[in-house]
C-alpha cells in the first residue's frame, strides 16, 4: 500500500509536470482560435521554459536570497500539489493525508512565497501585485475550506481521496444540491487563486491592472522559469482536483499497468476539457475592478456556506 | 516535602535573591546579574511544571502575615503544563532583557519587578484555592503596571496606557473576585477542588461562569475588554511586551480552561455558544486591526487579541460539542485550544523579542519606516520570520498543527452513532470553519506585511546603520524559533503530553504515528508534518540538481537598480509601505474599520487652480473604544462633575451634611 | 454586447489572420532562443509612425504569436528590445537603465531610418543620435516607417519560425 501510494504520488508528479505546460499552451491556443489568429502552438509554453532557462538572470543591487530561494518554494508547493492531490490516483501517501488544511497550507505557501519574491523586488510595481494578491488570498481561503467541508460531510472525513472514492462509489451524490453548489463556490475560488479571469488578466501589459504579473516582473531567467511553471503546475492540479470531483470515472483505486494507463488518460483528458473551457469562457470575461473582487467573492462565500448548513440541516 | 513542593519553594526564595541582588548590586553588572538570577527563577517554574507533567505531585502552604488562610500551591497537571510554558517564555525574556535592558528598563525597580512578575505569574496555574490564586493575580497584574512604566518619562502615551491598563485588570480582578467569590459561597469554601461540575447548571454557576469568563477574558484580550492590549504592550519595553503577551495572556487562557475543563464542567449548552460567541468575534476583529495597523508592536499585539480568541473559540466548541454527544470531537477541540495557546507563548515571545531586536538595532517599530533587514541582521530576520510562519499557521510550524487539530474537531463534529446533528452545532460548527479560514487568511496578510515590509526591498528610512544585535538577544530569539519548529516537527510528543492534561472520558486521546506526527483516532485522522518535510526535501532533489547543471553556465549579473519603469527618479521611497500594503483590506472592510479621511489642499496664492500642498490623513481607530467606551467614559465624567457640587468647600454645609446622617442613623436604627 | 452576441461574432469573423509568408533565414546567435521571443517595445523618441506600424506588426491580421513572439511589459522578462525613433536626450538614461536590466543573451532591432541613422531629426539640439551610439544594434529595419510585414521578418529572423 505504502509502495503503491509512493509509486502513484511520484507518476503523478512526473506526468504533471509534463502537462501542465501543455494545458496552458492548450488554453491559449484555443484563446487565439476564437480571436481569429492561429496560435503558437500547444508546445509554445515549453518553448518559453526552455528559452529561459538559457538566459542569464539578473538581480538588482540590495536584493537578497529571496529572488532565488522564492520561486523555487513556489515550484516545490506546486509540485508537493501535484504529488498528493487525487489526480489519477486516490491512494494518499500514509502519515500524509491530504485533508483540506494540510492541501490548502501547502498552497499557500507557494502564495507567500511569491508575495515575497514581489515585495523583495522594491518596486512599487511589487509591493502593489503582492498587497493585492495576498488581500485576494485572504478573501479566498473561507470560501475554498467551506467548500472542501461541503464535499466532505457525505463522505464523513476531509481527506480529498477518500472524499473522491465516495463520489467514485456512489454517483449520485455528485448531483446533490450541496454538492453542486459546493462545486460552484470551489470553482470560483479557484479562478480567484490561479489569477484567471475575471479576477485578474493573466495576459496583460498594464502594469496597474496587475497581480499576479507585477509580482514577478523583477524576476529573470529560471528564476522566472520557476514561477512560471509554479503557476502552471498549481492550475493544472486544481483543474484536476475539479475534474476528479465532478467526475470522479477513471481514477485509479488499486496499481496495475491496465488502471495506470487509464488514469492518466482520464486526468489528461479532464484537465485539458476544462482548460479548452477555461479558455473559451474567458474570451467574454472582462476583468473586474479589484475592488469588486470581493464582492465576487463574498458570493461564492455564501454559497459554501449555504452548502454546508443545508447538508447538516437536510441529511 | 516532594520535589515539586522543592520546586515551588524554590521559585519563591530564588525570586526573592534576585530582588535583593537587583537591588544591591552596581549598575554596571546589574543587567547581567538580575537577567541571570531572574532566568534561574524561571528555570525554577520550568523544571517544577516539569515534574507535575510527569506525575509527581507535591503542594506547598504559605503562611502569611496578612489575616487570610496560609496560601495553599497544588499544581495540577494542567496547572503544570501552563507552569512549563509560562516559565519557558520567561527564561527568553530574562535572557533578552540582559542585553536590552537599557536606560529606566535597567533600573533597580524594573528588575525587582521583573522577579517578582515571572514568580507570580509562574505560581497562578500552581494556586489550589481561590484566595493564592487571586494574590498571585493582583501581584502579577501590580508588578506589570510597574514594568509597564518605565519609560514614562520618556513618553507620554506610557502613562495613558499605564492607567488603562491598571483600570482593565483591576476590573477584571473584581470580576474574578466576585465569580470565585460566588463559587466559594455555594460550595462553602475556597479550595478550588472542592468545586465540581454539581454548581454548572445552578443559576449561581451561571452566574460565576459569566464573570470568570469575562474576567479571564478581559486578561486574555478579548473583545469588548481588551482595549488595554493595544495600548499596554506597544509601551512597555520589548522583553516585558513579550512577557505580558506570550506568558500573561496565556495566564487568562488558563483560567478559561480551569473554569470550562474543572470548576464548572459540563455546563449547558449557552456557555459554549457564549465563548464561542466572543472567542469567533475577538479574532476576527483582533486580526482586522492587527491587518491594517503599520506599528509593529500594535500589530503584534492585536494579533495576541486574534489567537486568544482563537483559543475561545476552540474552548467554545469544545463545550458544545460535549453537549451535543460528540464526545471524541469535544476532546479534539478542547486538545486544540491548550495547544493553540502554547504555540501561540511560544511564536509570540519570540515576534516580541525580533521586535525589540529591531528597535534596538533601528530605533524604529513604524513598519513605514523600516526595510532592508535581511542583510544586516541575519539572525533576527531567520527567527521573526520563524515564527511569523507560525503566526500564519504555515506548515512544519507549531501554529499549522494547532490549527489543523481545530479544524478537523470542529469538521469532524457529527456526533457519534449517527444520531442527528443539533441545530446549534450544525450552525456553529460552520461558521467556526468560516472564522477560522478568515483569520487565518487575515493573518497570512498581516504577517506577509509585517516581515516583508520589515525585512524585505530596501530601507524606507535612513536607518541604515542597523547591525545585528548582541549574542545574549539572539540566543533567545533563536531557541524560541526552534521551539516553534519542534512542536511543529514533532506534534506527537507534545500533543499527547498536552492531552494527558486534560480530563478525557476515555483511552488516550493522542497517539503518536510515524516519527513524531499526531494522530487522534477518536476522530480518524492523522498527520505527520516530518514526513511532509522529507516529501518536499525529495521533491527538491531533482530540482536542485538542474539547477546545479544549468547556472554554471548562465550566471547571475548584478545590476545596479530594479526595474521601476526606467524612470530617472527611482527611490526606495517609492516601495510600497505597510499603509499602502493593507489600503485594499481597508477599503474591503471599511464598514468595521471605518477609517477617517482627511484631505488639506493649500491652494498657491488666490488660485483655485494651483495648488501649492495637499495633505492627507487616515486614521483607523478602535471602533469599540470610540463607540463604547468613550460615551461610559463622558457619562462617568459628567457624573463626576455633578457630584462636585456637593462639594463647593463650604463647612458650614458639611456639618449640614454630618448632622443629616447622624439623623438618618437614628432613625433607621429605631426602626 | 451579450455572449450570444460576441459568439456570432466569432463565428462570423473566422479566422483573421493572414497566411504566412515563407520564413527568413535565422539571425546569428539566435539559436538560443529556440523559437520563443519576448520583446520589450521602446519609443527612444520617435515621431509614432514607426510605433504605429510595429502596433500594426503586433496585431491579429499579422498574428506574430504564431511564430512564438509576444509582447512583454518588463525588459527583465525581454529577449529581443525592438526601438523606434532616434534616442532624444530625455529618454537616453531610461534607454540605458532598460538595456541593462535585460538579460543576457538579447537582441537589439532598430526599426526605422530614424532609429538606424538619425533620418529626419537628426542634428535636432534634441536628439542624442541614433541607437547604435548608445547600444549594438543587431538587426536594422530601414523604412521611414517600415511597413509592418518587413517588422516582422525581422522578429522572425530572431524566432526563426
Amino acid at each position: 500500500m505504502t509502495w503503491a501510494a509512493i509509486a502513484i504520488a511520484l507518476i503523478q508528479l512526473v506526468f504533471f509536470v509534463f502537462l501542465a505546460p501543455l494545458v496552458v499552451g492548450v488554453i491559449r491556443q484555443v484563446r487565439a482560435r476564437l480571436e481569429g489568429r492561429a496560435g503558437a502552438g500547444v508546445w509554445q509554453p515549453w518553448r518559453d521554459v526552455r528559452k529561459l532557462l538559457r538566459k542569464n538572470p539578473v538581480h538588482a543591487e540590495g536584493s537578497s536570497w529571496i529572488l532565488t530561494a522564492g520561486p523555487l518554494t513556489v515550484l516545490v508547493s506546486s509540485l508537493l500539489l501535484c504529488a498528493l492531490l487525487p489526480l489519477v490516483g486516490t491512494l494518499s501517501i500514509p502519515l500524509i493525508p491530504n485533508d483540506l488544511f494540510v492541501i490548502v497550507s501547502l498552497m499557500l505557501v507557494g502564495v507567500v512565497a511569491l508575495a515575497l519574491v514581489g515585495l523583495d523586488a522594491g518596486t512599487a510595481f511589487g509591493g502593489m501585485g503582492s498587497s493585492r494578491h495576498m488581500t485576494v488570498a485572504a478573501l479566498v481561503e473561507p470560501t475554498v475550506l467551506l467548500a472542501i467541508y461541503a464535499l466532505s460531510i457525505p463522505a464523513g472525513t476531509s481527506t480529498l481521496s477518500v472524499i473522491v472514492g465516495t463520489r467514485l462509489q456512489t454517483p449520485a451524490v455528485i448531483l446533490s444540491p450541496v454538492s453542486v453548489l459546493a462545486m460552484v463556490a470551489l470553482a470560483i475560488a479557484i479562478m480567484a487563486e490561479t489569477g484567471r479571469l475575471p479576477v485578474d488578466n493573466p495576459s496583460t501589459h498594464l502594469e496597474l491592472t496587475m497581480m499576479h504579473e507585477a509580482m514577478v516582473l523583477e524576476a529573470s531567467g529560471r528564476d522566472l522559469a520557476w514561477l512560471e511553471l509554479g503557476s502552471w503546475l498549481k492550475l493544472a492540479a486544481l483543474l484536476g482536483l475539479l475534474g476528479n470531483l465532478a467526475a470522479p470515472w477513471g481514477i485509479l483505486t488499486d496499481l496495475s499497468i491496465w488502471s495506470v494507463a487509464v488514469g492518466i488518460i482520464a486526468v489528461a483528458a479532464k484537465v485539458l476539457l476544462l482548460g479548452i473551457l477555461l479558455g473559451a469562457g474567458e474570451i467574454f470575461l472582462a476583468k473586474v475592478r479589484l475592488f469588486r473582487v470581493p464582492e465576487l467573492l463574498a458570493g461564492s462565500f455564501t454559497l459554501a456556506l449555504l452548502a454546508v448548513t443545508a447538508s447538516y440541516l437536510v441529511a | 516535602m516532594t520535589a515539586v513542593t522543592a520546586g515551588m519553594l524554590a521559585q519563591f526564595v530564588l525570586a526573592s535573591i534576585t530582588a535583593a541582588l537587583a537591588f544591591s548590586v552596581p549598575a554596571s553588572v546589574r543587567a547581567v546579574v538580575s537577567g541571570i538570577a531572574c532566568a534561574l527563577t524561571a528555570a525554577a517554574g520550568v523544571v517544577t511544571g516539569a515534574l507535575v507533567l510527569a506525575g509527581v505531585e507535591g503542594s506547598l502552604t504559605l503562611a502569611l502575615a496578612l489575616p487570610v488562610d496560609p496560601l495553599v500551591f497544588e499544581p495540577t497537571r494542567l496547572g503544570g503544563l501552563f507552569m512549563v510554558v509560562i516559565s519557558s517564555v520567561g527564561v527568553l525574556v530574562s535572557v533578552f532583557g540582559i542585553g536590552y535592558a537599557h536606560g529606566t528598563a535597567a533600573a533597580r525597580t524594573s528588575w525587582m519587578s521583573l522577579a517578582f512578575f515571572l514568580l507570580a505569574m509562574q505560581m497562578v496555574p500552581a494556586a489550589a484555592d481561590s484566595v493564592s490564586f487571586l494574590l498571585m493575580w493582583e501581584t502579577m497584574a501590580l508588578c506589570s503596571t510597574i514594568l509597564l512604566l518605565a519609560e514614562h518619562r520618556n513618553r507620554r502615551e506610557v502613562s495613558s496606557a499605564a492607567i488603562w491598563y491598571s483600570a482593565m485588570s483591576q476590573l477584571s480582578f473584581l470580576l474574578l473576585l466576585g465569580g470565585f467569590g460566588v463559587l466559594a459561597a455555594t460550595v462553602g469554601s475556597t479550595s478550588l477542588a472542592a468545586i465540581g461540575s454539581s454548581v454548572s447548571h445552578s443559576p449561581a454557576g451561571g452566574l460565576a461562569f459569566v464573570l470568570l469568563i469575562v474576567g479571564f477574558g478581559s486578561k486574555a484580550g478579548l473583545v469588548p475588554v481588551h482595549v488595554w492590549l493595544p495600548r499596554a504592550h506597544p509601551e512597555a519595553p520589548s522583553h516585558i511586551s513579550a512577557a505580558m503577551s506570550a506568558a500573561m495572556v496565556s495566564v487568562g487562557a488558563y483560567g478559561a480552561l480551569m473554569v470550562c475543563m474543572r470548576l464548572l464542567h459540563d455546563g449547558p449548552l449557552w456557555w459554549g455558544l457564549a465563548i464561542m460567541v466572543i472567542g469567533g468575534v475577538s479574532a476576527v476583529y483582533g486580526i482586522l486591526q492587527a491587518s491594517v495597523n503599520s506599528n509593529l508592536k500594535v500589530l503584534l499585539a492585536h494579533s495576541t487579541t486574534e489567537n486568544m480568541g482563537l483559543v475561545f473559540l476552540a474552548i467554545g466548541a469544545s463545550v458544545v460539542l460535549r453537549g451535543s454527544g460528540a464526545t471524541a470531537a469535544a476532546d479534539a477541540a478542547m486538545l486544540a485550544a491548550l495547544l493553540l495557546t502554547v504555540s501561540h507563548a511560544l511564536f509570540k515571545a519570540t515576534l516580541f523579542l525580533g521586535a525589540g531586536a529591531i528597535q534596538h538595532a533601528t530605533g524604529e517599530v513604524n513598519l513605514d519606516r523600516l526595510g532592508g533587514l535581511l542583510r544586516r541582521m541575519p539572525w533576527t530576520s531567520a527567527a521573526f520570520g520563524v515564527a511569523a510562519m507560525a503566526a500564519a499557521a504555515l506548515p512544519i510550524t507549531s501554529g499549522f498543527v494547532a490549527e489543523w487539530v481545530l479544524l478537523q474537531a470542529f469538521i469532524h463534529g457529527s456526533p457519534a452513532g449517527g444520531a442527528p446533528v443539533s441545530v446549534a452545532v450544525s450552525v456553529a460548527m460552520p461558521l467556526g470553519v468560516a472564522i477560522v479560514a478568515l483569520t487565518a487568511g487575515l493573518a497570512l496578510l498581516t504577517f506577509v506585511k509585517a516581515y516583508g515590509i520589515a525585512f524585505l526591498s530596501r530601507p524606507r528610512s535612513a536607518q541604515t546603520t542597523a547591525s545585528e544585535v548582541p549574542v545574549v538577544m539572539r540566543i533567545s530569539m533563536v531557541v524560541g524559533a526552534v521551539a516553534v519548529l519542534a512542536v511543529g516537527v514533532l506534534p506527537g510528543p507534545v500533543a499527547a503530553t498536552v492531552a494527558s492534561t486534560m480530563r478525557l472520558t476515555r483511552e488516550p486521546l493522542v497517539y503518536m504515528v510515524g516519527a513524531g506526527g499526531i494522530s487522534i483516532p477518536g476522530i480518524g485522522v492523522l498527520l505527520d508534518p516530518g514526513a511532509l518535510a522529507v516529501l518536499a526535501a525529495l521533491i527538491m532533489v531533482p530540482i536542485v540538481v538542474i539547477v546545479l547543471i544549468v547556472s554554471p553556465n548562465h550566471p547571475r549579473r548584478l545590476s545596479a537598480l530594479p526595474w521601476g519603469g526606467g524612470g530617472s527618479r527611482a527611490r526606495p521611497r517609492m516601495q510600497y509601505t505597510a499603509t499602502s500594503y493593507a489600503e485594499p483590506l481597508v477599503r474591503v472592510f471599511d464598514d468595521v474599520l471605518k477609517p477617517s479621511r482627511d484631505v488639506q489642499v493649500t491652494h498657491l496664492g488666490e488660485s483655485q487652480y494651483l495648488v501649492q500642498r495637499v495633505q492627507v490623513e487616515q486614521r483607523v481607530t478602535d471602533l469599540i473604544e470610540s463607540r463604547l467606551y468613550r460615551p461610559l467614559l463622558n457619562r462617568a465624567q459628567s457624573f463626576g462633575k455633578l457630584a462636585r457640587r456637593a462639594q463647593n468647600g463650604s463647612i458650614h454645609l458639611y456639618l449640614g451634611y454630618s448632622f443629616a446622617a447622624l439623623l438618618i442613623i437614628l432613625v433607621v436604627v429605631a426602626v | 454586447m451579450s455572449a450570444a452576441g460576441l459568439a456570432r461574432m466569432i463565428a462570423r469573423a473566422g479566422r483573421i489572420a493572414e497566411p504566412a509568408p515563407p520564413a527568413p533565414a535565422l539571425a546569428a546567435g539566435a539559436e538560443v532562443f529556440g523559437g520563443s521571443v519576448d520583446v520589450r517595445f521602446i519609443n527612444a523618441g520617435g515621431c509614432s509612425d514607426c510605433a504605429l506600424e510595429v502596433m500594426s506588426a503586433l496585431g491579429p491580421v499579422y498574428d506574430v504569436e504564431r511564430y512564438g513572439i509576444r509582447l512583454v511589459a518588463s525588459p527583465r522578462h525581454a529577449d529581443v528590445l525592438l526601438i523606434v525613433g532616434a534616442v532624444t536626450q530625455n529618454l537616453l538614461e531610461p534607454l540605458r537603465r532598460t538595456i541593462e536590466a535585460t538579460p543576457t543573451p538579447r537582441f537589439v532591432i532598430a526599426v526605422g531610418d530614424c532609429a538606424i541613422s538619425g533620418g529626419a531629426v537628426g542634428n535636432g539640439y534634441g536628439v542624442f543620435g541614433p541607437v547604435s551610439s548608445v547600444v549594438d544594434v543587431d538587426l536594422n529595419v530601414p523604412g521611414s516607417p517600415p511597413e509592418p510585414a518587413q517588422i516582422v521578418e525581422a522578429l522572425r529572423r530572431v524566432s526563426g519560425r
